[in-house]
């Protein structure tokens, strides 16, 4: 599962020559993480991000287990628990905040690593695997991301339950039924607190048997890099470590003081207002919006207002949210073009772009109520979702004449730094 | 195969989006209300920002007299022990003898009888009403909500709670009959539907301050709220505090991980 000049782990020590007879744990190690792993020199910061969701995956677990040994997943006091948490608990404001918190970061950096991949076709041949459990991964994120915005039982809790359940009941004949089975009744109460408290706590340990299937699916080929050209030989690769350890340890760093800033000097910043008021189900507020992170599907599912085909608004909805993350299933297969990296492709790099204000946009109407001109705007959005992947992607990729590319890797590197010196020596 | 499956679902979604563009009306109903309702006005609290914030504890002082001797009648507290207010510069002494003056629900231990006791600081503010039932009996069915954490639990936080108790008003000429308050109803631009049940708590000079400040309506409004943004997080000020020194510490880190990065790639072009 790697190149035939990665180096092979000798270990020296007596103790490492008994450990790796009887249980080669520091192998596997050095191997997957370490010297053994060679990884393409021409990475940019774009590939931090893939280690920095699995330190705010880490993050929410180890504060997530502290919590759950305060909080109390029962109607009737699930709210005032999680403030015992904020008052009484020592540091409980600082565990809260920064789990409330580090589900944004998780989000943020996984949102940039899913475009580092579009960007540079990291889901194409031979990685398509790699892709597919990405896309399982996010899938349980926003599972787990929803249930645990349930459990401390405040208004948006409780309306955002009710919401998201209510999908279910858009499917015609059996969806009422299943809305009341997930629910454990008609409206989300106890045995509804109760169960997400369990899947909450099941579901990370879920992602990360699934990220180690990621992990361990990426380093087959070896990772992608900046130009889309496969390693050829060596010179195009150096060690994970220290080089990469070293990069990682610098983009830790950076990511620590934006979390650092956000949980310490405004950690309700990206919340609402409304889950400060206890959970009530005899009183709706004005706006339910969900988290940010689920906006811009919130938005895809408000953009059909119109009854087409036996099918009604809301139903339609519910598909094509759905349909907008599973369609990230088919990508490897949607773009049949061999040119990895965007940098190569003039044509697909300018609809890359365009998807990504498309999907600011969404997220931005989706934050807005049902008004104008944000219906509008979310269903213009939509349809540009939609038609890029399912319409345009296909088109591109077969007409598109990419540009010139290096040999290979280093040829890039070398390349680059060639020019680099060639423009500083103009300028000096 | 993949490629015109998903042509054809994309079309789908595409038409049923293009007929919901032309079926729905471009124009919004009007919204009346929303020409009258005005943005909270902002106030200004020493806890305010991230720059050398602290509590300032006359104030909060002030405001929790505000609070006792005119908020408490109908709003409860119930997640502020009296323990608590420590933070505004009381001893332990002073803190029993202001717990001691709260009657707290409690059951007489000689015949199980619910009955009551003085308060202790291990205490929290007593609610004015028994349940929800009774609470809305005693006021025109409106329930006055729990204010321990009330500036966090309001879009607009402390500025909509001091615009509110300041923006009591009588109702403009030009607003329209259904807009007007109804019997047992307050005009106030700051509230979402104009029209609130609470009537104006404030009047000036209500309390008399031991410090001697003027009880003007907008002095006391200023100072119950930064009590009250004080009951929504106790641990602000050591969560800026704790955050400063993370903050710095987390700073050293990376400038010694950048530094050994560039050390460790000094030799290697990429």
């Amino acid at each position: 599962m790697s190149f035939p000049w990665a180096k092979p782990y000798e270990p020296t020590h007596p103790l490492m020559k008994w450990m790796d007879e009887k249980l080669p744990i520091p192998r596997l190690v050095y191997n997957a993480t370490g010297p053994g792993y060679p990884v393409p020199r021409n990475l940019n910061y774009f590939w931090n991000f893939g280690v920095l969701a699995g330190a705010a995956l880490m993050i929410q677990i180890i504060t997530g287990i502290v919590l759950a040994m305060h909080y109390a997943a029962n109607a009737s006091v699930a709210f005032n628990s999680v403030e015992h948490i904020m008052r009484d608990v020592n540091a409980g404001w600082f565990i809260r905040y920064a789990h409330m918190n580090g589900a944004s970061m998780f989000f943020i950096v996984v949102y940039l690593h899913i475009f580092r991949g579009l960007y540079y076709g990291s889901y194409k041949a031979p990685r398509e695997m790699v892709w597919l459990l990405g896309v399982v991964i996010f899938l349980l994120m926003m599972a787990t991301a929803f249930m645990g915005y349930v459990l401390p039982w405040g208004q948006m809790s409780f309306w955002g339950a009710q919401v998201i359940t209510g999908f279910f009941s858009a499917i015609p004949i059996v969806g009422e039924p299943v809305r009341e089975w997930l629910l454990g009744g008609f409206v989300p109460d106890n045995a509804t607190l109760n169960r997400f408290f369990s899947l909450h706590y099941l579901l990370p340990f879920v992602i990360l048997g699934v990220i180690i299937l990621h992990i361990w699916a990426l380093h087959i080929p070896g990772s992608s890099n900046p130009t889309g050209i496969e390693v050829k030989d060596e010179q195009d690769t150096v060690p994970f470590h220290p080089y990469y350890t070293a990069k990682d340890g610098f983009g830790v760093g950076i990511f620590l003081l934006i979390f650092v800033a956000l949980t310490f000097f405004s950690p309700n910043a990206l919340g609402h207002a409304d889950n400060y008021i206890p959970a009530n189900s005899l009183s709706t507020p004005a706006h339910i919006v969900p988290e940010w992170y689920f906006l811009p599907f919130y938005a895809i599912l408000k953009a059909f207002t119109f009854n087409f085909l036996w099918i009604d608004a809301k139903l339609w909805g519910v598909i094509a949210m759905f349909g907008s993350i599973a369609l990230l299933f088919f990508l490897p297969w949607l773009d049949s073009s061999p040119i990895k990296s965007s940098n190569y492709r003039p044509l697909y790099r300018i609809f890359f772009w365009i998807l990504v204000v498309d999907v600011l946009l969404l997220g931005w109407c989706g934050m807005q109520p049902a008004e104008q001109p944000w219906v509008i705007l979310s269903q213009l959005g939509a349809i540009y979702y939609f038609a890029h992947f399912l319409v345009i992607l296909p088109i591109v990729s077969r007409i598109e004449r990419p540009l010139p590319m290096p040999n290979s890797i280093t040829e890039a590197v070398l390349a680059k730094h060639a020019t680099d010196t060639s423009s500083a020596s103009a300028t000096a | 195969m993949v490629r015109p499956l998903g042509f054809l679902v994309g079309l789908g979604f595409i038409t049923a989006l293009v007929l919901a563009i032309f079926t729905t009306p471009l124009s919004n109903e009007a919204n009346v209300a929303h020409e009258f309702h005005k943005h909270p006005r902002h106030l200004k609290l020493a806890s305010d920002g991230i720059v050398l914030p602290h509590w300032d504890k006359a104030q909060l002082q002030r405001g929790m007299q505000v609070y006792k001797e005119v908020c408490s009648a109908c709003h409860s507290l119930h997640l502020v022990a009296f323990r608590d207010i420590a933070d505004f510069g009381y001893t332990e002494g002073q803190i029993k003898t202001f717990a001691k003056g709260f009657q707290v629900p409690s059951i007489n231990p000689d015949t199980g009888e619910p009955a009551t006791r003085d308060g202790l600081p291990s205490d929290y503010f007593p609610s004015p009403y028994a349940n929800e039932t009774a609470a809305r009996a005693a006021n025109n069915n409106a329930l006055p909500p729990d204010l321990s954490l009330i500036t966090k639990a309001r879009e607009g936080g402390k500025d909509y709670v001091y615009s509110l108790l300041t923006g009591f008003q009588n109702p403009p000429k030009n607003l329209p009959a259904e807009l007007k308050p109804g019997t047992g109803l307050h005009y106030n631009p700051y509230f979402g539907n104009l029209n609130l049940a609470m009537a104006p708590p404030l009047a000036p000079n209500q309390v008399t301050y031991a410090d001697g400040t003027k009880a003007t309506v907008d002095q006391m409004s200023k100072d119950v709220t930064a009590f009250l943004v004080w009951t929504a997080e106790p641990k602000l000020i050591k969560r800026i505090q704790v955050g400063y020194a993370v903050f710095f510490f987390l700073l050293i880190f990376t400038v010694l991980t950048y530094l050994s990065y560039r050390n460790i790639w000094a030799d290697k072009k990429h």
